[in-house]
């Protein structure tokens, strides 16, 4: 008899999602306004890093480089960081209704945004992000003293309804300020639905090592997160220090999701959508789950930007409406036609 | 580990006492019962020695205080079974049975050789093998006790606390979980600590038997000396004729007309 192992990514499938970043992310830069092919884009790539000589025309040059590629990589790098973060509070709330924003994220960065935007600061393109990231931590920071106060950190639904309140407190104060100030609503409302559109490298460079780091640590949880699965109290009795291992996974989600959403506002759908897709295909254990999560997360958000700047060009559609659009058709196909059809 | 003593173990909730002075002494291959009628504390009681919810008193395991030790020591000396142990759909048996390992690994380790080892030494030696690819919450009742049973057991802790382990099962099965606890507790030396629910069943297997009443140990002894019309009318309201059989006391209750 063969004998079981923990489980893990097969070499096939961690071979066919390096196969698909890569045609993603080549596919993401090749489509737009001007259609470059293929080995353009990488040999304007390989011309910037390695020196080697490229054979794009200038302006070519600076629509991949400049333009698209940042573009391409910001998508994949919030794609994966929601997806992700979506994924491991579905883990340790157990709830598979859990997002991203399930602790306030959202409505904190949305107040910081809208008092941002009121400010003048709307266009600032440092302003607006520190606004956003502050308030997107402020409403978690006070999400989760209240929650944990209420029953002494003993019961994680108690933290998710104190998120539920903050978000409604928060929200209130936002449409507060909104109505003081009806000729801004139009810039907010394109704030909350989300964009990609970059200058060059600066948003990227700026978020992708909080990113980086958050993604690290919640990694480094997976199997954590499969002892949640057993509830509270037995992991408690397993060993597993659950107050504390789930403070670290809230810090580690958030920041993350709070750098993402600084950026580019709030992209909807992927954090809920892509770990549920996964779960359909590839079970329930977070082992696997979390590291394809990062995966097609950022391949799903790359593929839904190339939509939202395509299917209207030259208009943009906002990135949080393409995800909702895409998204949730794609959810019910997966759904309906999965096999084992649990998805919690 | 010889031996686990427990001193005026008092459980408070919302002010008022669940638990009230608890003493308990047990020793390895010993299997302590706990009955009592409903809501007299049996499983607040067994919540407050694996930890779960907050307690007062004395916890120690031979020389070292348990309150002392890290969420991950405790669980090294003591695993718990829940009356209805969460079973993860979607989870195979043997991934369920490996969580046992948690308390042996740091918090951010994945298994070593060792570990799946021991799982699958866990689950050959109840039986388990048809099982080990099943989906956890496919399993039937006896199926998920014998699976929890199995965690507890790659937990690899001399102590085990079992919440109403057969509750949920009909004789049957009810009779295969307790041999597989009394022949366990004696081949590897675990101390077993049990509610039940079933006051004959209880009298079968445990060496000693607990009653709780309020909240407070009102008698405690072998079954012979609890399972008395007496202290069962006292107790539980209930009116009924105990025979002594050679297995131990029979309690049947009795019609009122």
């Amino acid at each position: 008899m063969r004998a079981a192992t923990a489980r893990r990514i097969t070499p096939f499938v961690w071979l066919l999602s390096a196969v698909a970043v890569l045609f993603t992310l080549t596919f993401g830069v090749s489509i737009g306004a001007v259609s470059l092919p293929a080995l353009t884009v990488w040999s304007e790539i390989s011309s910037n890093l390695f020196g080697t000589v490229s054979n794009s025309t200038s302006s070519e040059s600076t629509i991949i480089w400049q333009l698209r590629l940042p573009r391409v990589l910001l998508a994949f790098v919030v794609g994966a960081m929601l997806a992700s973060a979506g994924c491991a509070y579905q883990g340790t709330f157990r709830n598979p209704l859990a997002d991203p924003y399930l602790l306030g994220v959202s409505a904190g960065a949305g107040l910081g945004a809208t008092v941002a935007i009121f400010n003048g600061s709307g266009g600032n393109r440092l302003v607006l992000p520190l606004a956003a990231f502050v308030g997107a931590l402020g409403a978690v920071f006070l999400t989760y003293s209240l929650g944990r106060s209420a029953i002494a950190g003993r019961s994680s639904t108690a933290l998710v309804l104190a998120g539920v309140a903050v978000a409604s407190l928060l929200t209130a104060i936002q449409t507060l300020l909104q109505q003081q100030n009806t000729d801004k609503i139009r810039e907010i409302y394109a704030w909350v639905l989300g964009r990609l559109s970059t200058s060059g490298w600066n948003d990227l460079a700026i978020i992708t090592p909080y990113i980086l780091v958050c993604i690290v640590v919640l990694l480094r949880y997976r199997r954590v997160l499969d002892v949640f699965a057993v509830g509270d109290e037995e992991a408690l009795t397993m060993g597993l220090p659950v107050a504390r291992a789930r403070g670290a996974i809230i810090v580690a989600a958030s920041l993350g999701t709070a750098a993402a959403v600084a950026v580019t506002g709030l992209i909807g759908f992927v954090g809920i959508i892509v770990p549920h897709i996964l779960r359909l295909i590839v079970g329930n254990s977070y082992r696997i789950l979390l590291p394809l999560s990062v995966v097609y997360g950022g391949i799903f958000l790359v593929l839904a930007d190339v939509l939202a700047r395509t299917i209207l060009a030259p208009q943009e559609i906002s990135i949080g409406v393409v995800t909702a659009l895409l998204g949730a058709p794609f959810f019910l196909f997966v759904l309906g036609t999965s096999k084992n059809g649990n998805v919690s | 580990m010889t031996s686990f003593k427990v001193r005026g173990l008092q459980v408070e909730l919302e002010r008022k006492t669940i638990v009230n002075n608890i003493d308990l002494e047990i020793s390895v291959g010993q299997w302590v019962c706990i009955i009592g009628p409903n809501g007299a504390g049996k499983s607040s009681l067994l919540k407050a020695l694996a930890g779960i919810i907050p307690s007062s008193g004395e916890l120690m395991i031979d020389e070292s205080n348990v309150r002392e030790l890290s969420e991950r020591d405790r669980a090294c000396w003591i695993a718990y079974v829940a009356q209805e142990p969460i079973m993860p759909a979607g989870m195979r048996v043997f991934d369920y049975v490996l969580l046992g390992r948690t308390a042996h690994l740091k918090m951010l380790a994945t298994e070593s050789p060792k570990d799946l080892e021991i799982a699958h030494y866990v689950i050959s030696e109840l039986d388990l093998d048809q099982f080990i690819d099943r989906d956890v919450a496919t399993l039937s009742g006896g199926e998920r006790q014998r699976v929890a049973i199995a965690r507890a057991l790659a937990q690899a802790s001399p102590i085990i606390l079992l919440d109403e382990p057969t509750t949920a099962l009909d004789v049957g099965y009810q009779q295969e979980v307790l041999e597989l606890i009394d022949k366990l507790r004696n081949e590897k030396k675990i101390a077993v600590i049990s509610t039940m629910h079933d006051l004959t069943v209880s009298g079968l297997y445990p060496d000693r038997l607990m009653l709780l009443a309020e909240g407070s140990v009102v008698v405690s002894g072998t079954a012979e000396t609890v399972l008395t019309p007496e202290n069962i009318a006292k107790h539980y309201g209930a009116k009924v004729t105990v025979i002594n059989h050679e297995s131990g006391p029979v309690v049947i209750p009795e019609r009122n007309n």
